[in-house]
């Protein structure tokens, strides 16, 4: 009995140290999340508002509160600068005592912004950046990577192409960083599967007229033209493609595209264009049910990183609730030892390099005739498990 | 194949044809940059924003009122017009004494904030607007597939052009436009009302800007953002044709289109700077501009 009760008295002893051991490790008694995003560029509709609402709506599930604490969330606009941001970001974790940014949209800002947090020992959950550069080159232990990118969308897109026969491919690039990477993955993806290239231009950002390109394209010879472009850029290629009959004579493959500029183009011209996702609000029941909360609050259909941003700050608060700290070494080790699973995460596991590797999904635009509503816009043909759309791990960033 | 010196004469063709369209877009917008700057001595920053609201106007026409295309480029432009005529009355004219800095200050803080207000409104990733039936499809020319939509580009703005140069240089309305911004002094002694006439013309430059918006709306991203990355270009050639010459506007706006088609052609990636490059070549030789009157 006395062994029993001295038992019992160590366990209530060691629950009691660590209910207030977890409330003491939480570094200034709340959680802070920094939504950092273009809120109002070319690239506010693909994060933007929507992450900051994705990244509220998460907390509110969670409950507001983790380890009996207050979680917030703070938000800013990079205005998809680098050095805008890494300013904000600073000033965050340096004076305002925030534990976690995420958002992250134009790779050029989030390459800015790793470093910073990196420097200070905090983490990065990027939502919806396209560079693979986050977890190969510029690798991070702080670093995590969800969503998409563009190693997934080349083999996601790409292969299948090639190995169907279409093996001549010309580029029309956007001339900057992600531009490149871009070219360069699927480039690496064309030759290895028996194609070639047989030509390229490099478009400078915002280039509002294609056709002098499209000519280039049409002359080549290719079988596929591939957009290494997003945004309006992406939108002006392919109506100019559309205007110049090209659509008609070769394939045209979008290799970074979201849902808002799939609906901003007219079906006639988009319909049938094959391409790889990360998320679409259609899938199932998990997906609409969560799709139609979001649209409480923010009013579009869910783009993919937005999607993202929910997952992923829910996995990180789970690991803060489980671990009870908001250290980040400490939270990233539960992040990576546990596999995230909502509507957004499927078959998903957060890879040692920071690369969250999950199910992808090969869609095709619908046709004007397909569609239900206006938010009706792709059809899944296919789903890519993530081993299959990721690039394998380098060595170098194996950070346990 | 037809080559020169390794060239495929073919391709270029086809490249000079492309640049040819897109010089007469570019000539349409710079002309009513020309004018508001050449009669009035206004340095309207606004103008991409109002050919912006151009666009979206033919959209919002089309979506919420069943407006078409053919309706919209004669109601879009009007409707532009007064946007810019309110402009002109209310913002611009209490600072008409000023230095030019204060309106270029002024339309450039307009600008800004259309641009905020439609990507609030309707998202940063664009609207579609289809090509007009009557303009579908094309014709195969020996070097190239020319949409009929892009030879309607050419026909319409080169009409537009040439009639508004016209206007302002031969007829009598044109003469009393001039006389009126040259010395306004002098004409209102002689009965003719000078405000008036500042607002018609602020209105005209800037309709010619929604007209262009329209033409736009098919075969560009409706975008909030398409009016600033095209007005940079759009001024550097009306520098580069002289400030304020009404057809040093236009030609240069051809020239610069082919130039920049060869340019996309040789060298894409320089083919954003190679304007630019052209106006400081001539700010130096001749800074009045290739067909501006020295000071």
């Amino acid at each position: 009995m006395k062994a029993m009760t001295r038992t019992l008295l160590s366990v209530a002893m060691s629950a009691a140290l660590v209910s207030t051991g977890a409330q003491a490790s939480l570094s200034d008694d709340k959680v802070k999340i920094g939504v950092l995003a273009d809120m109002g560029g070319v690239y506010a509709d693909i994060c933007g508002k929507g992450c900051v609402a994705a990244v509220e709506m998460a907390v509110e599930d969670f409950g507001g509160k983790v380890l009996g604490k207050e979680i917030e969330v703070i938000s800013a606009d990079d205005q998809n600068k680098p050095d805008v941001g890494s300013a904000k970001v600073r000033e965050w974790v340096e004076s305002q005592q925030v534990d976690v940014v995420t958002g992250l949209v134009s790779s050029a800002v989030t390459g800015a912004v790793t470093k910073v947090l990196t420097d200070n020992k905090k983490l990065a959950l990027i939502a919806t950046s396209a560079s693979n550069a986050f977890t190969t080159k510029a690798c991070s232990p702080y670093n995590a990577h969800w969503t998409y990118n563009v190693a997934a969308l080349a083999n996601g897109t790409v292969k299948p192409m090639v190995q169907a026969g279409k093996k001549n491919w010309f580029f029309i690039t956007a001339d900057y960083a992600f531009g490149h990477a871009l070219e360069g993955v699927a480039t690496k993806v064309i030759e290895s599967n028996g194609g070639k290239v047989v030509g390229k231009v490099r478009a400078p950002l915002g280039t509002t007229d294609f056709s002098s390109y499209v000519l280039q394209a049409q002359s080549s010879g290719a079988d596929v033209v591939a957009l290494a472009n997003a945004g309006s850029d992406f939108v002006n290629a392919l109506k100019t493609s559309a205007e110049f009959g090209l659509t008609e004579m070769v394939d045209v493959a979008g290799l970074l595209v979201f849902t808002a500029n799939a609906k901003a183009l007219d079906p006639s011209i988009a319909a049938g264009m094959k391409l790889t996702t990360g998320f679409y609000w259609d899938m199932d029941d998990q997906t609409r049910e969560w799709t139609k909360r979001f649209r409480q609050r923010h009013d579009s259909i869910p783009a993919m990183g937005q999607a993202g941003a929910y997952s992923m700050t829910m996995h990180y608060l789970n690991a803060v609730k489980a671990t009870g700290t908001d250290n980040s070494e400490t939270v990233m080790k539960y992040m990576k030892e546990n596999k995230p699973n909502d509507f957004f995460a499927r078959n998903a596991y957060l890879r040692n390099d920071g690369r969250m590797v999950h199910d992808m999904y090969l869609v095709r635009i619908k046709k004007a005739s397909e569609r239900k509503s206006e938010d009706d816009i792709f059809a899944i043909e296919e789903t890519i498990p993530g081993d299959q759309a990721y690039a394998p791990m380098l060595s170098q960033c194996d950070f346990k | 194949m037809a080559t020169f010196l390794g060239i495929n004469l073919f391709g270029l063709s086809g490249q000079l044809l492309v640049g040819l369209i897109n010089g007469s877009f570019y000539a349409l917008l710079s002309l009513g940059l020309a004018i508001i700057f050449g009669l009035l001595r206004i340095i309207n920053f606004a103008q991409g924003a109002l050919y912006m609201l151009g666009a979206f106007f033919a959209w919002m026409a089309l979506q919420y009122m069943g407006i078409n295309y053919w309706a919209a480029l004669i109601l879009v432009p009007l409707a532009v017009g007064v946007v810019g005529i309110l402009m002109e009355r209310y913002l611009l004219r209490p600072i008409a004494n000023e230095d030019h800095l204060y309106s270029l200050l002024l339309t450039f803080g307009l600008a800004l904030i259309m641009q905020g207000v439609f990507t609030q409104m309707y998202g940063s990733s664009g609207m579609s607007y289809a090509i007009p039936d009557a303009l579908k499809g094309g014709t195969r020319l020996p070097f190239m597939y020319l949409p009929n939509y892009r030879a309607w580009i050419i026909v319409a703005s080169l009409a537009v052009c040439f009639s508004t140069w016209w206007m302002i240089e031969k007829t009598k309305l044109g003469a009393y436009l001039r006389a009126g911004t040259e010395n306004p002094a002098m004409m209102q002694a002689f009965g003719i009302n000078v405000p008036l006439i500042v607002t018609l013309t602020f209105g005209f430059g800037v309709a010619l800007a929604g007209f262009a918006g329209v033409m736009a709306a098919p075969v560009y991203s409706v975008s909030p953002e398409m009016g600033s990355n095209i007005l940079i270009v759009v001024f550097a050639i009306v520098v580069i044709g002289g400030m304020g010459s009404i057809g040093g506007a236009i030609l240069t706006g051809l020239a610069m289109g082919v130039v920049e088609g060869l340019t996309k052609y040789f060298y894409p990636e320089a083919s954003t700077t190679v304007i630019f490059m052209v106006m400081v070549i001539v700010l130096l030789v001749k800074p009045a501009g290739l067909f501006g009157k020295e000071a």
